[in-house]
């Protein structure tokens, strides 16, 4: 009877911070055979190490920073990263390339969260190694939110896209460049304000940066991607030159399923940069 | 029969006998307000936390949001029947906030009208499920799909209602606390009943636009009004001095934020370091100042 009571309290306290720490079935059961069938992921800060707010200020608009503990050089730097809120409808938040150009492999950018949820990012580096950094937060109703206040307007100025820079940026010198877009990266599960009827999702899926012709950023993104994107990053502007955004965008017929879309637009912008 | 249904409706929703009429007090001729004593929604007030009433005309009575629970659309509904044996005519949701629109259901019989906000119906739909999934957790209430009510009537921009002898004008505002903000004006006592567009001791929360709020509050600041009900805290006689915290808040938070984004800070700087002139003035500071920052800020760096 003791043994049975011990065995039920141990369960229960560890049901309890299953629900306090957020738990790894989606990972367990899908994303991880899905996105890296076979592939030993060590758990680890080591190589990156992920920042999320504990409880999300705004579920729809939840500020996460994935800061790298390794300079990117030829020898050795992280190529790619993948981002997943597993409890999101469409876990997938993007992946994203990087470059020994890329001076630094940081990244931050605002996404949504539909509900209480472990976030994780995966780094591979050149050498064929992953490790991964993991987060809970808490947050609810972030896909589902409504479009901002004003559809219209946000509509109107699909497309636009701001660059800001650190002042004095140093030639040769790894510098933070944040990108904006406006764009309301529909998730398709918001409802418009005319019809009442659910809109498709319609969001960016593809994103380059390079700089000067030579890559700084490539990214495959998703409906996790708060509305008007916003991304910080680091490049080496080695001499003047152009720094440079290309997109595209993507509607699906469901929010949850990428097998059928069809392609909206493509977008580009530069920007001139004098270190 | 009759008592079958009234037990069973008692089993099910307290709907016969248990609900004691809602405390309500008139505060200017025929216009009967129930002030909340507390702001913070949880299980031990079911959401009773948003200044709600009604308008009595010679023919109809217009009621003014609904309440946070079934149980208090009902107590008000009790409430009115007791005051009154005038007709209710109106149910007017002042926005989709679930403190304003949950005792909805309670007032669904023949003959009255149901009316919101152009766009009340869209925010109902996108987030009725949302708000539905957390009632019982959060409130210790139960409610459904049944209880989210839409408007029969929408009001664009403006609308008058007669209710007998006694004309109320809506106004249907541009997105600012929420996008589906709808005020309502008694001509008879020229009493405003401006629901959560104002906000008094609860600090205010926005949900839709700061910038469209600002405006709202500058086009509001030039009226007259013998009194000003908000949708939390206590109504205000003396107006436009009544707005002046709301108003100094909103601008303050809209001046910082602009200066940050443009010395080029972030988001989460902006979050973690903007703080509140008069802390001391407001309640539930900690739980929503950071999210109006969170907002504010998304809104404002498209500005220009």
């Amino acid at each position: 009877m003791k043994t049975f009571s011990f065995i039920l309290s141990v369960l229960l306290s560890l049901s309890s911070n299953v629900f306090a720490e957020g738990d790894d079935i989606t990972w367990n059961s899908t994303l991880k055979t899905q996105f890296f069938n076979g592939k030993s992921i060590e758990e680890s800060n080591d190589t990156i190490d992920l920042e999320v707010p504990y409880r999300a200020e705004d579920p729809a608009i939840v500020p996460i920073k994935v800061t790298s503990k390794l300079a990117q050089s030829k020898e050795h730097y992280i190529k790619k990263i993948w981002l997943f809120v597993d409890k999101n409808p469409f876990p997938f938040v993007g992946e994203f390339e990087f470059f020994p150009e890329s001076g630094k492999a940081d990244l931050a950018m605002r996404v949504r969260v539909n509900t209480y949820s472990n976030i994780r990012a995966i780094a591979e580096t050149n050498d064929g190694k992953f490790s991964m950094s993991k987060k809970f937060v808490k947050a609810s109703g972030g896909c589902s939110a409504p479009i901002g206040a004003n559809l219209d307007e946000a509509m109107s100025r699909l497309g636009k896209v701001k660059f800001r820079l650190d002042e004095g940026v140093t030639a040769g010198q790894a510098s933070l460049a944040q990108l904006m877009i406006s764009h309301p990266n529909l998730t398709g599960m918001q409802m418009d304000q005319i019809t009442r009827f659910v809109r498709k999702s319609h969001f960016i899926d593809q994103l380059k940066v390079s700089f000067n012709d030579k890559p700084v950023l490539k990214a495959k993104i998703d409906i996790a991607i708060s509305a008007d994107p916003n991304f910080r990053f680091y490049f080496v502007p080695d001499r003047p030159g152009e720094l440079k955004a290309e997109f595209s965008d993507l509607s699906c017929e469901s929010p949850v399923s990428r097998d059928v879309c069809k392609n909206v637009g493509h977008y580009s912008q530069t920007y001139t940069v004098n270190p | 029969m009759k008592l079958l249904v009234c037990l069973s409706g008692l089993l099910l929703s307290f709907n016969c006998l248990a609900v004691p009429a809602l405390n309500l007090s008139e505060v200017a001729p025929g216009v009967y307000m129930h002030q909340s004593n507390e702001h913070w929604p949880d299980r031990h007030n079911h959401g009773d936390i948003a200044n709600i009433g009604f308008i009595v005309g010679a023919q109809c009575v217009a009621v003014i949001d609904s309440g946070g629970s079934p149980q208090q659309g009902m107590a008000l509904r009790h409430a009115i029947q007791q005051i009154t044996s005038t007709p209710i005519c109106y149910v007017i949701n002042t926005h989709v906030h679930p403190d304003h629109i949950y005792g909805n259901l309670a007032f669904k019989t023949a003959g009255v009208k149901f009316v919101g906000h152009h766009k009340l119906a869209r925010a109902m739909a996108s987030r009725a499920p949302h708000y539905l999934s957390r009632a019982d957790e959060v409130l210790n209430i139960k409610v459904n799909q049944d209880h989210i009510i839409p408007p029969d009537i929408e009001v664009k921009d403006s609308l008058n209602l007669d209710l007998g002898n006694r004309i109320i004008r809506l106004t249907a505002h541009p997105a600012a606390h929420t996008d589906n903000d709808l005020s309502v004006f008694d001509q008879t006592t020229q009493t405003l009943w401006l629901a959560d567009l104002l906000f008094l001791e609860h600090i205010p929360v926005i949900d839709g636009s700061l910038k469209g709020w600002l405006t709202e509050l500058d086009k509001l600041e030039k009226q007259q009004y013998r009194l000003v009900i908000p949708g939390h805290g206590k109504p205000v006689s003396h107006w436009p001095l009544g707005m002046q915290a709301e108003k100094q808040y909103l601008s303050q938070l809209a001046q910082d934020i602009r200066s940050y984004i443009k010395n080029g800070k972030t988001l989460e700087q902006a979050v973690s370091s903007i703080g509140i002139n008069n802390p001391n003035q407001w309640q539930l500071a900690e739980q929503f100042h950071r999210k109006n920052i969170t907002i504010a800020f998304a809104e404002l760096e498209w500005e220009d």
